[in-house]
């Protein structure tokens, strides 16, 4: 079937099998940011936008997307960037295949919630496994990054 | 070398050089890089614990359109090699086939398919119909010695060298050793613990789970690109593996996603090898997380009976720990993991007059075990640190106070440690830091909140090594281009750990460079110089002293080459600051000057490869501290606070030393509280996602605090020492020190969940 959908803003038509998933669909794109990391919907890996929102990649059919706007790290490259450097600081990044779909769930976050607590971090950001930072390093740099218009 | 004061690039918290691709997501990892056309490959796996695959009938599954090849164990080489990424003569046994006609776990490979797709390959692997004969799987680890059934019974099984191997009992292999009289010693002191402690095959849970393609070359070699620590050793097996020369293969070591010791085993990289090699075609698999979870090489579990004595005064004299290790179906890592739980172990206690530490590691029809952070020593630190705290409390003693009055010291020797001499070591300003950290004095052992939850505080001390002594090798090559650069060629791997910066700043460090000036190249076999991998705590210390030597080697021979250049004589000249300066004239000759006239007609382009392998395995220590929430009602724990202080030496990189020691404490509360492994009675895991497997989430994990108390160890880069392995060690005893310290309840057994807890509160309903 042919799927119609923005991806990063460009205006994209394909012909894909009816149960692919976004996350397939994705990758097929070209869209190597996109990672998976389970089968059960839980790791977080897979995150992209869908009009604006977090969604998990793997588990929506590519077909739900028809007509919508998906975004995924590779069309916010300036603001992966900008975070990038506050995770990079505290050696936050490690292995980096979780980092796509953590990015992309707190430059959402940043847009959702106004001064959020540490424990809303956690809360917004507990879909995000990660298993070799034990997590501490990415909070040091979500909140220093939170605080950078602080200084200027 | 330099004291640490004066380092300018080492024991700095610089970018790992790798984050801008990783945090912008680009294609750097094994799938992003594989060619498009790649045949999709995947397993039809064994439904049997033990089995032997009487028909195979593959007509059906070949006929599928889009399917390249079918292949059964009558395809692929009979020819027995081991899994296991480790120096050559290997300790592990060799005896596993690509697919064999025995079956010896669920999950075992039975057939190979390849396709265009994941569906065709999928819809073939439904059609290959297999006649089973299932036979009575040996699946409990205790009753394995000995038991009827032999999970081994082939004639062609071989171990390269003895370790007390008897295969036909089920035994992987036997180890004894020990120092004085310890019955005597045991009969003498006035109080003995003995006790029994079990840890089960935790899963290392990598975000990226294994993976590898390989294609044919322009030469016709077999290129491998796995998802890998180590390039090396997967060199050697996949040629074992497919009875070809070594030189027909090449590996190459993109970006990992995570390791943890799991890619210290060669798990998926056979797979598409053989359909390349069979085939000519381009080959990919990529295991989903229930295989990487249920086929994979987890931590080794073991069952570990101690005895231990001191006198009232708190003196500990003697330790016996006889460790029961469960193999699994095969034997990858069991016959040096399990040397670990005591050596790691007991020699964390240095006024000991006896010891003795016994082992056998059991086959069994049960996922194989391997290679997981810690590798061993976890599990025995989690039984001897359980052990003392109950040793203090049967003598009315603080816990930490039994600790400082034994713990081993720099400058002994340690008998259970090889002999060893503790070159460096400061775990006794870990543990007091550490006391300081949790507020110990104050909270030791428990208070009581006005909702009725208890907090109490445990602590644990633990150590383990820099790089397997005298067998492994850390490589390096460096080589001088045009503007002053310098390329640092490594065999090393990169999992996250940030070692291709962190060997790079040792690299800028000697040659008195901008780290920006050192290039790291990603690991190629055809390239790169041997180096054993990045396992065993052994990549700062053992590949970062290689780098070292290789710095000022290359400093010689940049020295040579200006002499040459510029004809000035050896004694005359000093390199410092990326130049060579003629000293009797005040001269100067810079790097980017000498590598563009070197260039061109010059001479040597200043190059060479150094290697470093070391005598003796300085061990890294630490001390940790658990504060836990204790809900009484339900018996649920809850960390509160988790404090660490390290010696790790001088950390190379300080941030990246934090995150791996955060990294480590964090799966060590895992293991602690909430990873499982149980299995069916068909001998199928339970716990096969991550649904299942509960890993810790951003919730779980309370207030981690962690410090350095850096020595200084003479034989590592800049007196570093191991980091990566240390880190997990600790929570699982110090929680379990902390919950007897909260209701009395002492879990012997992890994890240790609610359930355990509760019912070890009410002994007289259960």
């Amino acid at each position: 079937m042919i799927l119609k959908l923005s991806l990063n803003g460009r205006p994209i038509s394909a012909d894909i099998p009816a149960d692919q998933s976004l996350l397939d669909f994705l990758r097929a794109q070209g869209c190597y940011s996109v990672k998976r990391g389970c089968e059960t919907s839980n790791c977080g890996l897979c995150t992209v936008w869908l009009d604006g929102a977090p969604v998990l990649s793997c588990n929506m059919p590519a077909v739900r997307a028809m007509g919508r706007s998906v975004t995924t790290l590779e069309g916010v490259r300036a603001q992966a960037e900008e975070f990038g450097g506050y995770l990079a600081d505290q050696g936050g990044d490690q292995c980096g295949f979780c980092n796509p779909g953590l990015i992309m769930n707190v430059l959402a976050m940043e847009r959702e919630l106004t001064d959020p607590t540490e424990a809303d971090i956690d809360e917004y950001l507990a879909g995000n496994l990660c298993r070799c930072t034990g997590f501490v390093s990415q909070k040091r740099a979500i909140l220093a990054w939170l605080k950078r218009g602080d200084k200027e | 070398m330099k004291p640490v004061s004066e380092l300018r690039v080492v024991n700095q918290p610089i970018r790992k050089k790798d984050y801008h691709a990783l945090v912008t997501g680009q294609p750097v990892y094994t799938e992003d890089l594989a060619p498009r056309d790649c045949l999709v490959v995947k397993l039809l796996r064994s439904p049997h614990a033990s089995a032997l695959v009487k028909e195979i009938d593959v007509t059906r599954a070949k006929k599928v359109p889009g399917v390249a090849c079918v292949l059964t164990w009558r395809d692929v080489p009979q020819l027995r090699y081991t899994q296991a990424g480790q120096s050559y003569p290997e300790g592990s046994p060799y005896d596993r086939y690509i697919l064999d006609r025995r079956l010896r776990y669920v999950g075992d490979p039975v057939a190979i398919v390849a396709a265009e797709s994941a569906d065709a390959a999928e819809r073939a692997i439904r059609l290959i119909k297999v006649t089973y004969e299932v036979q009575e799987p040996v699946l409990d680890f205790r009753t394995a010695l000995d038991h009827p059934n032999i999970v081994h019974p082939e004639e062609d099984w071989k171990i390269l060298y003895e370790q007390g191997s008897q295969v036909e009992r089920n035994l992987i292999c036997h180890e004894e050793s020990a120092d004085g009289d310890v019955e005597a010693v045991l009969a003498d002191c006035d109080a003995v613990v003995e006790q029994t402690y079990h840890t089960v095959s935790d899963n290392q849970a990598m975000m990226e789970t294994f993976r590898a393609y390989s294609y044919l070359d322009a030469y016709g070699r077999l290129n491998i690109v796995p998802s890998t620590q180590i390039a090396f050793h997967v060199r050697r097996i996949i040629a074992n593996a497919l009875g070809i020369p070594k030189s027909k293969v090449r590996v190459i070591r993109p970006r990992i996603g995570g390791g943890f010791g799991a890619k210290q085993t060669v798990e998926a990289e056979p797979y598409p090898a053989i359909v390349t090699w069979l085939t000519g075609r381009p080959a990919m698999i990529v295991y989903d997380r229930e295989e990487t979870t249920t086929c994979g090489c987890p931590r080794h579990e073991m069952e570990i009976s101690i005895r231990i004595c001191a006198n009232r005064d708190g003196h500990i004299r003697a330790i016996h720990m006889h460790t029961l290790s469960n193999g699994g179906a095969y034997g990858e890592h069991s016959t040096t993991t399990v040397g670990l739980s005591g050596h790691k172990a007991i020699s964390l206690y240095g006024a000991l007059e006896a010891y003795r530490f016994d082992a056998d590691v059991v086959y069994t029809n049960l996922q194989p075990a391997g290679a997981f952070r810690g590798f061993g020593a976890t599990q025995g630190i989690f039984a001897l640190e359980s052990a003392v705290d109950e040793l203090a409390h049967r003598l009315s003693l603080d816990p930490a106070w039994i600790r400082e009055r034994n713990q081993v010291r720099q400058g002994q020797v340690m008998p259970s440690y090889f002999g060893e001499v503790n070159t460096s070591c400061t775990l006794d300003r870990c543990l007091e830091r550490v006391k300081e950290m949790i507020g110990w004095g104050e909270k030791y052992p428990r208070r009581t909140l006005p909702n009725g939850h208890i907090r109490a505080v445990g602590l644990a001390m633990a150590m383990q090594g820099s790089a397997i002594s005298g067998i492994d090798v850390g490589g390096a090559t460096l080589k001088l281009g045009d503007e002053g650069f310098v390329n640092l060629l490594i065999g090393a791997a990169d999992m996250g750990t940030g070692c291709d910066t962190t060997l790079a700043q040792i690299a800028a460090e000697a040659l008195e460079l901008d780290v920006d000036k050192v290039v790291t190249a990603q690991v190629d076999t055809d390239s790169s110089p041997y180096d054993s991998g990045s396992y065993a705590s052994s990549t700062a210390f053992l590949s970062g002293g290689a780098v070292y030597r290789c710095a000022l080697e290359l400093i010689e021979k940049i020295k040579t080459e200006a002499c040459h250049q510029k004809g000035w004589r050896p004694e005359d000249v000093e390199y410092h600051d990326a130049l060579v300066e003629h000293l009797p004239t005040g001269q100067t000759l810079t790097l980017s000057e000498l590598a563009y006239v070197a260039e061109c007609g010059g001479g040597d382009v200043p190059s060479c490869t150094a290697h470093y392998t070391c005598p003796n395995s300085p061990p890294p220590f630490m001390a940790g501290a658990a504060e836990i929430d204790l809900d009484p009602e339900t018996g649920k724990v809850t960390v509160v606070e988790y404090d660490a202080v390290v010696d790790c030496g001088t950390p190379l990189n300080p941030n990246l030393a934090r995150v791996q020691t955060e990294g480590g404490l964090v799966q060590g509360i895992g293991m602690a509280l909430t990873e499982n492994a149980r299995y069916l009675p068909s001998g199928a895991l339970i716990e096969r996602n991550l649904l299942q497997y509960k890993i810790p989430t951003r919730l779980d994990i309370g207030e981690i605090h962690v410090e350095f108390a850096p020595s200084y160890e003479e034989q590592g880069p800049y007196g570093a020492k191991s980091i990566g392995e240390i880190v997990i060690d600790t929570p699982c005893p110090a929680i379990a020190n902390a919950v007897e310290n909260a209701c009395g309840v002492r879990i012997r057994e992890l994890p240790i969940t609610a359930e355990k807890v509760w019912r070890g509160m009410h002994p007289e309903l259960v």
